[in-house]
């Protein structure tokens, strides 16, 4: 009887055919972009465009211990060490094509700033470089709760550019019948990730986090495929599975229920997930993979740059701290444990202020430390060792701080 | 003291001094908002007859604002944030920060919550600049700002008021345009930081004054014939070529300034403001007419050529890129720039520079063997 195959072995296969697909492509002579991450795939998933995501990439170099060459490749073409490692190992690879995993090169590329701008300057480098069109989507920053009105129609606008400049790249017209029904698998999609993430609400949670992390790549490179769906039933039922045994991802159970912040440090991902379950800690939920999750009514444009303006690096101090309360409530957090990641200001320059605003908001306990999410230069595996303990402890301190006063609160004198 | 000499005190007392002329604002009872990097509309600021005062950080140590920054924030809004925090700026009524980068994102946030007592005005300029709808769209971003600052100063700002200050503007563009291309003929009289002072002070001072006393300085200065320069000549590129010190390390190793294209500086004034009826539609269409520039949207990076041009036109013998530390903005556009002035055999010097903690030891040997090399050439 064949094994039977679970949600971990799928993913593996549908990574491993996005890669190899992509090159098939690459090779039958077929045009390849590249994306941002969070780029509204919707459109060149409707003109049926493979799409490779150098974000997604670079984290599989890093975590394969690849990134070290392609960074100093970089840096010795000007790239300065204090750049975003994602785009100087992307932009190094650009010109080695020295990776474990290959990626082709685009033939387009396609970039939303909703993450941060440092991604139009990585990307203006690629189209400047190869001498190939750049399509931009540009949502402006919020430091109002909400886009403005006037926001939504400019970025509206914008998908009309993309549109008309996509139809000239391939020469081929837009579909609207099948942008339909591209948004509208992309939310069935995205709901079901949110379950899955959400079913480690769960006490003890199912799940290891750093898990959520690889599952996500599915989200990044197809999200608005048949596949990914497919996927996450698997997950789920998994995850329904072990909850109802009532298991924990840890042997010996959770003693403490962790958000982290931030991306992975995938260069250390091996060592942060020993050192973790070593202190019983586990990342139950985190702010990043949360990002994918973008829900909107298909058709509506409106809502469509709405929730594609609305990622959480493009969010004002209170939307993003009101995000973390709710995590912190609805996982049942112990604590946050902040990656403060040299490479990517735009999460960087609000953290502080937001471990402020969540503790006080919640009591939750509060830990940082200092890394990067593919630069294993800049990562101190016995700072990050440290700070866990110290996270642990005063985690301990608060929960029996926590029991006493609940004590004294039902002490019938 | 000769009249040359006295406006070219003047102008390097405000430049150095701003606090004093802000003090005399205050006796006037005139408001003033501050306008942080790269671009705010400060015309609108002075339509509502407010003085808007350039916020370019300073040299300062960092003690408060690394509650809010980790180390490797740009030192731009670093101590930009810090001065904010001890007090510096709380007399202006307002503060607009753009978020043209990731660290004017989170500034702007910060600033919110680590300088509440001066008033936080966002602004988010559209990068897909060369749209229709984006200039629809920064009308709307205009003329929010425009309604605060008619509430901060209690009365409406009409359209003639703004249709004179772009006027305002537009002289004060052509006239620090004139004094550039003026300079590059008196280097000796206009040192490289004289020639910065000369425009700097333009930030601290009503638009109008500052264009007579630059007007004043040109008239001084062509009554005499053009200097002959023995030194090597140099274009600046970057976001600011400050701290200041390194001015005057040019000046000690015989370079003086061609031509610049620093944000602080020419690109504040290459481009006017178009002609049109609308005047907040004017100058939203402003910033879509702007070219050059790392924090335009620029996919072609025809900055490049630009950059080229300008070394050639200028007659520069080689090119100094003034990288702030951690602006990523500049730091990716380099290696591109890079390849084409080495094609076009243009010497540049990448010049890494901090306003909080200058090491200023290394930029002086790294601008003394630049001077060398190039007074080398053929
Ligand atoms: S890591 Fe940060 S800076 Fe780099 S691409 Fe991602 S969001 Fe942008
Ligand atoms: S110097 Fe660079 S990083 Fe700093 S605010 Fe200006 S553009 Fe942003």
């Amino acid at each position: 009887m064949p094994e039977k195959l679970t949600s971990r072995n799928l993913l593996n296969q549908l990574q491993t055919r996005h890669y190899t697909n992509a090159y098939t492509a690459k090779m039958k002579g077929q045009l390849v972009g590249w994306a941002t991450s969070i780029f509204p795939q919707e459109f060149c998933e409707t003109m049926d465009l493979t799409v490779v995501y150098p974000e997604n990439h670079a984290a599989a170099v890093a975590a394969k211990r690849g990134a070290l060459p392609l960074l100093e490749q970089a840096e010795s073409e000007g790239y300065s060490v204090d750049l975003c490692s994602y785009a100087r190992i992307n932009l190094a690879y650009m010109k080695s094509q020295a990776a474990e995993v290959p990626i082709p090169l685009p033939d387009f590329i396609l970039c939303c700033n909703n993450i941060c701008n440092t991604l139009i300057k990585w990307y203006e480098n690629i189209a400047t470089e190869l001498n190939i069109p750049m399509i931009l989507i540009d949502v402006p920053f919020n430091h109002g709760y909400e886009p403005t009105p006037a926001a939504i129609d400019y970025i509206k606008s914008e998908f009309e550019e993309c549109i008309r400049q996509l139809e000239t790249i391939t020469g081929r017209q837009f579909n609207f019948e099948r942008f339909q029904e591209v948004m509208k698998l992309s939310n069935e999609n995205s709901r079901a990730w949110k379950r899955a993430l959400d079913l480690n609400q769960a006490v003890p949670a199912p799940l290891n986090g750093f898990e959520l992390f690889n599952y996500m790549s599915q989200m990044v490179c197809a999200r608005g495929r048949k596949e990914t769906g497919e996927l996450f039933k698997l997950l789920i039922e998994e995850l329904e599975e072990k909850i109802s045994l009532g298991k924990s991802c840890y042997e010996d159970g959770e003693k403490c229920r962790v958000m982290w912040d931030g991306i992975a440090c995938w260069p250390h991902i091996k060592h942060n997930y020993k050192a973790l379950a070593k202190s019983g800690i586990n990342i139950v939920c985190s702010s990043y993979p949360e990002a994918w999750v973008l829900l909107y009514e298909p058709g509506n444009m409106d809502e469509l740059a709405r929730v594609y303006s609305m990622i959480g690096n493009n969010t004002c101090m209170e939307y993003q701290a009101d995000r973390r309360e709710g995590e912190v409530r609805n996982f049942k957090l112990d604590g946050i444990l902040f990656h403060v990641n040299r490479s990517c200001k735009v999460m960087a320059f609000m953290q502080y202020e937001q471990q402020r605003l969540v503790a006080a908001r919640t009591g939750v306990s509060i830990m940082n430390f200092d890394g990067d999410q593919a630069d294993p230069r800049n990562f101190a595996a016995a700072q990050f060792e440290t700070r866990l303990e110290a996270l642990m402890e005063i985690v301990s301190q608060n929960k029996s701080a926590k029991k006493s006063k609940e004590v004294m609160n039902n002490d019938p004198a | 003291m000769t009249q040359l000499k006295e406006l070219l005190s003047t102008l390097e007392h405000v430049a150095k001094h701003p606090a004093q002329v802000i003090n005399k604002c205050l006796e006037d009872k005139r408001l003033m908002i501050g306008c942080t990097p790269e671009y705010c509309p400060e015309e609108i600021v002075y339509a509502a007859g407010m003085l808007p005062v350039g916020l370019w950080g300073g040299a300062t140590s960092i003690r408060n604002a690394n509650q809010y920054f980790p180390a490797f924030a740009c030192s731009l809004v670093q101590t930009t944030l810090e001065l904010g925090m001890r007090g510096v700026y709380d007399q202006l009524a307002g503060v607009i920060i753009p978020a043209h980068c990731d660290h004017l994102k989170c500034f702007g946030q910060d600033w919110k919550v680590a300088v509440p007592q001066v008033r936080f005005i966002p602004l988010a300029h559209p990068i897909n600049r060369k749209l229709e709808a984006a200039v629809e769209y920064l009308k709307s971003e205009y003329s929010r700002i425009k309604s605060v600052l008619e509430e901060i100063g209690g009365k409406p700002i009409s359209h003639q008021d703004l249709s004179e200050a772009i006027e305002v503007y537009n002289l004060h563009r052509k006239t620090l345009r004139e004094f550039t291309l003026i300079a590059r003929d008196y280097c000796t009289t206009i040192t490289p930081s004289v020639r910065h002072n000369v425009i700097k002070s333009g930030y601290f001072m009503d638009k109008l004054e500052h264009t007579q006393l630059v007007n004043s300085l040109i008239g001084e200065l062509k009554k005499a014939p053009p200097e002959e320069w023995k030194g090597q000549k140099v274009v600046l590129t970057g976001i600011m070529a400050e701290p200041k010190e390194i001015l005057d390390m040019f000046e000690e190793y015989g370079l003086a300034v061609a031509a610049d294209d620093l944000a602080q500086e020419s690109r504040q004034f290459r481009t006017d403001v178009p002609e049109g009826k609308d005047p907040l539609e004017r100058l939203a269409r402003h910033w879509s007419c702007m070219e050059g520039c790392s924090l335009l949207y620029d996919p072609q990076k025809n900055r490049r050529f630009m950059l080229k041009t300008m070394a050639e036109e200028s007659r520069a013998d080689g090119v100094v890129a003034c990288i702030m530390k951690f602006c990523e903005m500049e730091e990716f556009d380099y290696p591109i720039y890079k390849k084409t002035l080495e094609e076009a055999e243009i010497p540049l010097l990448y010049l890494e520079l901090d306003l909080a903690t200058p090491s200023l030891e290394q930029v002086r040997t790294r601008i003394q063997s630049f001077a060398e090399m190039i007074s080398l050439k053929p």
